[in-house]
């Protein structure tokens, strides 16, 4: 008995690693590479690195004391070129196979689709990587509500590429330079959630971003990463891309779904959720493609890699997009929990005529309310900060307004919007958001009395957490962002609106 | 009534997911709701902190705290349905808060939850909406409807849940096991008077101008959970009007979007005319392309909008609510017998509503029904006429024209008299004929529609024995020669119903119609069924398969001269299928007249001695109504006497025309094709010179020198449940005998090849009633050729 066990040690230890252990060696390697800063390499995980991993793995090493807990991180930001994930941002590369091996996409994704789900899940948990659509929720939880057990239904990926927020271009600069990075975590993804498919909703104006999706995906069937036997894996998976009409509301999971179906894109009633009747009736999860596209990069440099940007809970790199009044609007990988001065500073050349000019920011897409530059001044961007100064991170889409914006004219815009792009299904988003957007008008000549500014903040309570999706959410919270910061500004206009309509009269009689 | 809020009207509980999922009356709700409004109309405000003096006003009838669990009773094995629906609806507005009665099929499968902290014990799978209902607590709605899927859209009836930061739509909210649900805090108030706010914001305030007013949920629950002044003051939204057809008007600018009717439309009429155009505040109702709604059932969108975007047609401007008389009553347009509401003002029926009967047509009611009324002001007989020496019709007095009678009866053998009745005609009417024939020696009897050789021998033969309920369970149906969407819309509603939540699966043999389901076209004649009946067909092996087997024969069969033949085959099948089993009657036949059921249960059938070609002979010839026998090919001489309320058809060979009474204006006694016993009452005064259809044979009898032995429709009732019991029990269904092979030796005759015909050419043009409406009249303008 004991003389087979050792056998069987003796076997595994000395003349053949197997591969996962592989895989957990190279991130080691990886980490403590990390930890020291010494490795120079623009890529760090190649060919190379797994041979030296094979190498220390052979060596018989010493237990590893229990390492020390890294210092808390006081700063955040200046993310490194090597711990970027998205490497071709830019689109200075080629987008696609050949480039996209070159980059590190589809190196050993038989090994982590073998690791089965949930490994996969696990690690996606240990990362602490959460939705990049919006949310905020964690991944790897949301992954692990899908079925274990299939009771017959197949269970679907999709994957939201509606991305419409105004503000946000971060999904379509993965789609267009990076898409391999996206349909490889498809494959990632739908194997943690026991997917038989991924379908890619992609909003129906990325025409480019689709065209180069479509031939990524094309060439990952023609190399067999994806269709029957992915990876030479043995798990079937395809994935279907499918563009949309141009509906902001079909990015809410549920009209996305619908939508995907082919019916109007309106929001279903929840529960029942998702991950128990969603497409076709089927179990079926709803990701960003920010977070598909990153999860294979986490599990090949391991959720320790990950974790250690950021602040607790809010761990992870993050595509900002910058807009607005910014010397160089841009979208940029970034740790989070950066500064937003930082931010904008140091990749979007700071605010036009200098931070002083600063009036306010909508840090997270137009739907999460705007902060003005007190606020600025030293907040983190990341969920948690974020949402303590009554805000979010929303998608990480940074709108800079100056000096020179109109700000309740800014706000009445994206009151129009939500009017102009709410699927009129229930009550008070329907009716709601044209009746805020009709106050707005007004309230950006001033023509209102005060009194209707606390009508105004009652109205988008009563929209908020009222509606059947997070769109008359969307809707309240930037008015909301408004009267809570701006309401002074507001006033002003009804007075001297006031004023000016009492002496018009009078010069007209004198 | 001040302890307004929580009554509740007779709640059966069933999961949420079924189609059948409680049993509330709209109608009542309207009334109970315009009741609290004036009741407690300052009220309201302060009640959720008044609950105790709310308490103490509950009527001291009460018993037990309605704040109890026992305040339910549960039976374990009781059906759902109520077993007295006119019963129930009439009590409701008393005592609805101690009535509430929540029946549980399995009461292992409940959970227990707490509504406003009273713990309530319902059904696994009952949304919060239903447990706040089964609490009785009524949660005010828009666009849950019982009876169709669920929207969750309105928002009106956001509750809060323990543990949930936002209020929650109950109606979509399934209850799970110690739910904490509270309906009358701060948030639930703030967020019902939010949403209230934004409905009305865009509705237009023209409640009176608005058909709607009175009897409208938007109005009355503005009234209850309200504030008490808008504060909208931008630019309200208009919708340009749709034109639906003659029977629905649309007034878009009021819809709420609550999308009831796209439901309807969709689930329980089958058509997939309706839907939803736009988005957000340009979202509109509407059919896209415009045209009318095609469907029989159309009228009943009226009764589900819960404003007044979509009402009455025929009924715009007409009266208002609150000025009508309800009278319960029947429908007689088909053998369904719908229970209608006859809405009356003085000597006119101004509408007919469905009322409640979950056994028979649920809630809704065929556009016939619902819309024919206006033919009953029109081609009324009002007086007796006698046909002169010319041939032309001259007012006579009822003596006269009883005297004419009487003198050819007097003058006729009885083998050469003959009675049919019609197609609306009453039991009671209907044995007053056979009595008054039958004492004068004549066994030519017959209820139109019957054939040749009509029978009344096996009383399963005749009726539909899986009864319209029962439709429901079926997994697999065949349709013998009969348009089920014609013939009775209200049945194929329930076929539809097996059809979507059972996926039953139909076949039919006879003209291609549209059914508004999935189904299979077999063939059009008797060959297919012969194939069927040899088990040479493959759906015979389905149908033999089935747990559930319904087999539906259409009254049209009854008109062939192969009759016994085609009835042979059909036999076969229930025979080699097992169509009847310990448990379940599969075997139905599907009567087309109102009358027709209980006419057979009376024997109205030719005697023995009666040839086939009586009407060679006839020289006396007495119609109760029957305006769809063709009468040109009886004799020049014979002596046609006409008794019915329209100049319809035979009224042109009549020799003698007595009037009676329509089904409005009448006591009579109805079995519907199931054999379902009902009256109609008398909801507006007889026109004329008309009288009560048994007291003209009365006297007819008494003039004829054979005086019937009856004075008071009591004493001819009496007379019914001698020949037939079943007609005395009312609102119950008799079952027939279970049904028995028949031991005869066949000898049925040969099989016509040619198709079964289509019994009803124009859904809206039936029986002389219809006939005379013009509303009938436009639809037919408007669909013919829609439907098959």
């Amino acid at each position: 008995m004991t003389k087979v066990l050792c056998r069987g040690g003796a076997l595994s230890r000395g003349t053949h690693v197997p591969e996962d252990k592989e895989l957990d060696l190279m991130r080691n390697v990886g980490n403590i590479a990390l930890h020291a800063r010494k490795l120079s390499r623009g890529r760090w995980l190649s060919t190379q690195a797994g041979s030296t991993v094979t190498q220390a793995a052979s060596s018989p090493t010493p237990p590893a004391p229990p390492p020390s807990p890294p210092p808390e991180k006081t700063h955040f930001g200046n993310l490194k070129d090597e711990d970027r994930i998205f490497t071709n941002l830019y689109g200075k590369h080629d987008p696609f196979l050949k480039g996209a091996l070159a980059r590190g996409d589809w190196h050993r994704t038989k090994d982590l689709v073998l690791k089965g789900p949930d490994w996969i899940i696990n690690e996606m948990k240990k990362s602490g990587l959460r939705g990049r659509g919006g949310a905020g929720f964690p991944s790897g939880l949301k992954w692990s509500f899908m079925p274990k057990v299939s009771d017959g239904r197949p269970s679907y990926l999709v994957v939201n590429a509606d991305e419409s927020e105004p503000g946000t271009c971060k999904d379509r600069e993965i789609m267009r330079h990076d898409p391999h990075k996206l349909v490889e975590g498809c494959l990632i993804a739908g194997v943690a959630m026991r997917a038989r498919a991924a379908y890619i909703y992609i909003r129906g104006e990325y025409v480019n971003e689709r065209k180069n999706l479509e031939k990524a995906v094309k060439e990952a069937y023609e190399a067999g990463y994806i269709g029957n036997n992915a990876c030479g894996s043995g798990h079937d998976f395809d994935v279907h891309v499918h563009f949309g009409a141009g509906a902001y509301i079909c990015g809410e999971e549920t009209a996305l779904l619908e939508s995907l179906e082919g019916k109007q894109g309106k929001p279903r009633l929840k529960p029942p959720f998702p991950a128990n009747t969603g497409l076709y009736g089927c179990p079926s999860t709803v990701t960003n493609v920010e977070t598909v596209a990153v999860s294979p990069t986490i599990l090949r440099r391991g959720p320790e890699w990950f974790a250690s940007f950021g602040r607790k809970n809010n761990s992870g790199t993050k595509l900002f997009c910058i807009s607005g009044h910014v010397n160089t609007p841009c979208t940029v990988e970034e740790e989070m929990s950066i500064p937003l001065r930082e931010l904008i500073e140091r990749h979007a050349g700071g605010v036009r005529g200098g931070w002083d000019n600063l009036l306010a920011i909508i840090p997270g897409g137009s739907s999460v309310p705007l902060i003005p530059k007190n606020v600025c001044d030293d907040i983190l961007m990341d969920f948690d900060a974020l949402k303590a100064a009554q805000t979010g991170l929303g998608t990480a889409a940074v709108i800079v307004m100056d000096k020179s914006t109109d700000v309740v004219d800014a706000i009445a815009r994206l009151s129009y919007f939500y009017k102009h792009e709410s699927c009129g299904q229930c009550t008070p988003c329907r009716e709601g958001t044209g009746w805020l957007w009709m106050m707005m008008e007004r309230m950006k000549a001033g023509k209102a009395v005060l009194e209707e500014i606390d009508m105004l903040w009652e109205l988008t309570k009563q929209i908020e957490g009222h509606t059947i999706c997070a769109l008359g959410d969307a809707a309240a919270w930037p008015v909301q962002g408004l009267i809570r910061h701006f309401r002074p500004e507001m006033e002003r206009r009804i007075r001297e609106r006031a004023a000016m309509e009492l002496e018009v009269p009078a010069e007209a009689t004198g | 009534m001040g302890c307004s809020r929580r009554i509740i009207s007779h709640l059966k509980a069933r999961p949420f997911n079924s189609s059948l999922s409680s049993i509330r009356d709209e109608s009542f709700l309207c009334q109970w709701y315009s009741r609290s409004s004036i009741a407690s109309a300052s009220g309201h405000r302060h009640h959720h902190g008044h609950n105790q003096p709310h308490e103490a006003q509950r009527p001291s009838n009460a018993g037990f705290s309605p704040k109890t669990a026992s305040f339910f009773s549960f039976r374990p094995s009781a059906r759902w349905i109520a077993t007295e629906p006119a019963a129930n609806h009439a009590s409701t507005s008393t005592s609805a808060v101690n009535n509430a009665v929540l029946e549980i099929i399995n009461p292992n499968d409940c959970i227990e939850v707490f509504v406003d902290g009273h713990s309530v014990k319902i059904p696994k799978g009952m949304t919060v909406f239903q447990a706040c209902e089964a609490a009785g607590v009524d949660i005010p709605r828009f666009c849950y409807h019982p009876r169709l899927s669920i929207a969750g859209n309105c928002r009106m009836c956001l509750v809060e849940v323990e543990k949930t930061p936002k209020p929650v739509a109950s109606c979509a909210m399934p209850a799970m096991p110690g739910m904490k649900i509270k309906t009358d805090t701060p948030m639930v108030l703030k967020a019902r008077e939010g949403v209230m706010e934004f409905l009305l914001a865009n509705h237009p305030l023209d409640c009176p101008i608005c058909d709607q007013g009175g009897e409208c949920d938007l109005q009355d629950q503005s009234m209850a959970f309200g504030s008490d002044r808008g504060r909208f003051i931008e630019t309200k939204r208009t919708v340009l009007d749709k034109n639906l057809g003659p029977l629905v008007k649309t007034v878009m600018t009021r819809c709420i979007q609550c999308t009831r009717c796209v439901r309807f439309a969709s689930e329980i009429a089958g058509i997939q005319d309706l839907g939803v155009l736009g988005r957000g505040g340009s979202e509109e109702i509407g059919t896209y392309v415009e045209r009318a709604m095609a469907s029989e059932l159309s009228g009943n969108v009226i009764d589900i909008c819960p404003v007044g975007a979509l009402t009455s047609k025929p009924f715009a401007f007409t009266a208002r609510s609150w000025e009508l008389k309800s009278t319960e009553s029947i429908d007689v347009s088909d053998a369904v017998g719908a229970n209608i509401t006859i809405n009356s003002r003085g000597p006119e029926v101004m509408r007919i509503l469905p009322r409640l009967s979950e056994e028979v047509n649920e809630e809704w009611l065929s556009d016939k029904a619902r819309f024919c009324y206006d033919g009953l002001k029109r081609q009324r007989l009002s007086e007796p006429m006698i046909r002169n020496a010319k041939g032309r019709l001259e007012p006579a007095s009822w003596y006269d024209a009883l005297k004419a009678v009487a003198s050819v009866i007097a003058k006729s053998s009885p083998d050469q008299m003959a009675g049919i009745a019609g197609k609306v005609a009453d039991a009671e009417s209907m044995m007053a004929l056979k009595d008054l024939l039958n004492k004068l020696g004549c066994e030519n009897l017959r209820c139109e529609g019957d054939g040749l050789r009509p029978t009344a021998d096996i009383r399963s033969d005749y009726l539909m024995n899986t009864t319209i309920y029962g439709l429901e369970k079926a997994d697999v149906c065949l349709l013998i020669g009969t348009q089920l969407r014609n013939e009775a819309p209200l049945v194929n509603t329930r076929l539809r119903k097996a059809v979507r939540n059972n996926g039953a699966k139909v076949a039919s043999i006879g003209p291609a119609v549209d059914l508004t389901y999935k189904h299979t076209h077999l063939g059009t004649g008797p060959e297919t069924l012969m194939q069927v009946a040899e088990g040479q067909h493959p759906f015979f092996s389905v149908l033999a398969k089935a747990k559930n087997p319904v087999v539906i024969v259409g009254a049209g069969i009854f008109e062939r001269a192969d009759r016994e033949a085609v009835m042979a085959a059909v036999q076969k099948i229930v025979e080699k299928a097992t169509v009847v089993k310990e448990d379940w009657n599969g075997f139905n036949v599907l009567l087309l007249n109102a009358s027709h059921a209980a006419g057979l249960d009376l024997g109205l059938v030719p005697g023995v001695g009666v040839s086939t070609n009586w009407k060679e002979s006839v020289k006396f010839l007495y119609l109760l109504g029957a305006d769809d026998t063709p009468l040109n090919d009886i004799p020049e001489d014979t002596f046609v006497v006409y008794q019915g309320h329209h100049g319809d058809h035979s009224v042109y060979r009549a020799n003698v025309i007595l009037p009676g009474a329509t089904y409005t204006e009448k006591e009579g006694t109805y079995a519907n094709t199931e054999g379902r016993v009902q009256q109609t009452l008398p909801a507006v005064p007889i026109i004329g010179d008309a009288r009560d259809d048994w007291k003209i044979l009365r006297a007819v009898s008494e003039v004829a020198k054979v005086k019937l032995p009856y004075d008071t429709i009591s004493a001819l009732r009496a007379r019914m449940l001698a020949i037939s019991p079943n007609l005395f029990r009312v609102d119950e269904l008799e079952p027939s005998s279970r049904w028995v092979p028949d031991s005869k030796p066949a000898a049925p005759g040969k099989v016509d090849a040619s198709p079964f015909k289509s019994t009803i050419e124009n859904f809206y043009m039936t029986n002389s009633i219809c006939r005379a409406s013009k509303i009938m009249a436009q639809c037919t303008a408007a669909f013919s050729g829609s439907k098959g």
